[in-house]
């Protein structure tokens, strides 16, 4: 005989493999994609270098070691890799003042798009999008074209009597930040948009109600409002800035290296497949701690606001 | 209280707001004059779209307005941005700020005035006090009721000490009960502080019980303003007479007669005596209302004869409805007394008996 707990308890044991059937789809793309790759990237970085690239399977720490320090040619003493430091201090810069003007930039962008019609909010939105049709590399090469020195901003500012001479700002810092800022504003200006299009104007009506300035409005009604907005605009211009690749290499010219062009280096002309392994786990490692230490202070002053 | 020439707090003086342009305009306030004094409670009384909460807004400063002048103490800020007027809102939502507590709401407005914090802190303690909300001072406001909110938002428009407060509609979200009690609190809020309240509301009964005065507005107009009686006992047009309270209309033929008043000659060829708007002079035929409470049923002639319709029961009331001879339909409510039944049947022939001196000429 069967009691009512024991169909209970029978119902709910169906009740979970069931559920766990669901879920196989998602924790199969997740292992696949995700982990998967991720365990392969950390076993490659503790092997040897093959000759022609690929891996020999032989354990070794010289690509970790590789990472930060570098062997001297002549007495062959360990120093620091300098080379590698300013690379990342370079990414890490570069990425960092990428994230702060797609603010400054995607802000009021996107708080002009939330404030018009419902109607028109869809076209400016269309518009933003616009650029994501065309080929990053050919958008890359379009930047090109205009801050080369006989390019249309010298030649402007030549024009214009500002300058007599060209300036250099292809291949420089510069170059990279500002391909950076126009391929990464899209990426600031949807989430930032997403957050504000759901803010409700009359709190700000209140606040000028309350004597707040425009200033103060901002300050202590809107940008507190719309902090998640704020938080996801950063982290999905920041992250994919460290990795860039393709706009160091065409506007950096080769000489100006962020993280992404050094990894690639290593698994292309460097022919050391655990250095690029190990080189992109620190990657890794810079992201998740920015974004550790973001979410902690975003925690933090939502505390201080509660 | 400085001593100020005119007692006026509100002076609007021929606003028109138009919003829109070519075929899409559309004058949301035409012509719009009307004074609100020193420490009244004044409220703008009218259906959904007349232009009620655009005045309202004109004066916090969220709009400007087309053309007009609006002076408060006799100073004109129409030109001023809201947060360089003494004045303060009670939003219809209340529009609390959610990332902040109750206690931080309440400071906003003196915070943002550049008040010290001792200053700051010491006023929010009051106000918490006024509206009795001592205990949830830290709560998010996201955290408390309909009601809760609703004090908050008063208590935070009153913080600053404004010269006017504003309320929009402020107890619509509310549930009967509850705004009752909130009607009354207002009321004596406002007789405690002595601020000049302006209510927006579209509840005929809310402006009667809370006002000193009313202003009834219809498609950007204000038509009447006056207190609550006047507004009831001697509405001046038809729209008045119809959006406060029940009424019947009748037409009549009317002369002047002593005292201001006027002779109406009833479609029965009986003649009452009527009250006519001040600056009215009756002639002809004109439409009179009689409010259901000042006119009595009786068995006979009466001033109208007519049979009975409908009887139906109130409570405290019953309203019968009569069916009168010259084809119109005209309600009487009598007050139920404890014996039993209103002593009328449907379908008897019955006269009505109109007041004296309780008819209303109209304008139209």
């Amino acid at each position: 005989m069967t009691t009512a707990a024991e169909i209970a308890a029978r119902a709910e044991r169906e009740d979970i493999r069931k559920r766990w059937l669901l879920s196989t789809p998602a924790l199969v793309i997740i292992f696949l994609a995700g982990i998967g790759p991720l365990l392969v990237v950390v076993l490659y970085s503790f092997l040897t270098p093959g000759p022609y690239g690929d891996v020999k399977w032989e354990f070794s720490t010289d690509a970790w070691i590789g990472v930060f320090l570098q062997r001297d040619m002549f007495d062959d003493t360990l120093g620091i890799a300098d080379a590698h430091l300013s690379i990342f201090l370079r990414s890490v810069r570069l990425s960092f003042a990428t994230t702060i003007l797609t603010l400054i930039f995607g802000f009021p962008t996107a708080y002009f798009i939330a404030t018009r019609p419902e109607r028109t909010q869809a076209l400016w939105l269309f518009v933003i999008t616009i650029p994501f049709w065309t080929n990053l590399l050919i958008r890359t090469f379009a930047v090109q074209e205009v801050i080369r020195n006989e390019g249309i901003l010298n030649n402007a500012l030549i024009w214009l009597g500002i300058t007599s001479t060209p300036i250099q700002i292809l291949y420089t810092d510069w170059a990279i930040g500002i391909g950076m800022v126009y391929v990464y504003l899209p990426l600031m200006v949807l989430p930032l948009y997403a957050s504000m299009e759901k803010l409700d104007f009359r709190l700000v009506e209140a606040g000028y109600d309350l004597y707040a300035t425009r200033f103060q409005v901002l300050r202590r009604i809107i940008i507190p409002l719309v902090k998640p907005g704020i938080i996801a605009g950063s982290i999905l211009v920041f992250i994919p800035s460290l990795g860039a690749y393709v706009t160091p290499r065409v506007l950096g010219g080769g000489r100006q290296m962020m993280l992404g062009n050094l990894i690639e280096l290593q698994f292309g002309a460097g022919r050391n497949w655990p250095l690029g392994a190990a080189l992109a786990l620190t990657l890794t490692v810079i992201v998740t701690v920015a974004l550790l230490f973001y979410v902690r202070y975003a925690a933090q002053s939502e505390q201080r606001h509660g | 209280m400085p001593a100020t020439p005119d007692r006026n707090a509100i002076d609007v003086r021929s606003v028109s707001k138009i919003f829109g342009s070519g075929a899409d305009r559309v004058a949301a306030l035409d012509n719009v004059s009307v004074v609100i004094r020193e420490n009244e409670f004044f409220t703008l009384l009218g259906p959904s779209g007349c232009g009620k909460t655009t005045l309202l807004r004109l004066i916090a400063g969220f709009d400007f307005p087309t053309e007009g002048q609006i002076l408060l103490h006799g100073q004109d800020i129409a030109p001023l941005p809201p947060f360089k007027r003494p004045v303060n809102t009670v939003f219809q939502s209340y529009a609390l700020f959610p990332h902040m507590t109750v206690a931080q709401n309440i400071g906003f407005g003196l915070e943002m005035l550049g008040k010290p914090m001792d200053e700051v802190t010491a006023r929010v303690d009051q106000m918490l006090k006024l509206v009795k909300m001592e205990a949830l001072r830290n709560r998010k406001t996201s955290q408390i009721s309909g009601g809760q909110q609703q004090r908050v938002a008063r208590a935070r428009a009153l913080a600053p000490q404004p010269k006017v407060l504003l309320l929009d509609e402020p107890l619509s979200a509310l549930d009967y009960k509850l705004r009752k009690e909130m009607q009354i609190e207002l009321k004596r809020l406002q007789h405690e502080t002595g601020i000049t309240f302006i209510f927006v509301t579209h509840d005929q009964e809310e402006a009667l019980t809370m006002s000193d005065r009313i202003a009834v507005m219809s498609s950007g107009k204000i038509l009447q303003v006056g207190s609550p009686w006047d507004i009831y006992d001697k509405p001046s047009e038809r729209f008045v007479a119809d959006f406060i309270g029940e009424t019947n209309f009748l037409t009549a033929k009317v002369e002047p007669a002593e005292g201001g008043k006027a002779n109406a000659i009833l479609s029965s060829g009986k003649v009452i005596s009527a009250t006519v708007a001040e600056s009215l002079v009756p002639s002809g035929e004109a439409t009179i209302v009689v409010r259901p409470e000042h006119a009595r049923v009786v068995k006979g002639e009466g001033h109208l004869p007519g049979v009975i319709d409908n009887i139906v029961y109130f409570g405290t009331d019953t309203n019968i409805h009569v069916r009168l001879d010259d084809g119109g339909a005209f309600i009487v409510r009598q007050q139920n007394t404890r014996s039993a039944g209103c002593g009328f049947e449907l379908g008897e022939h019955v006269g009505i008996l109109i007041a004296d001196a309780a008819a209303q000429v109209l304008k139209d």
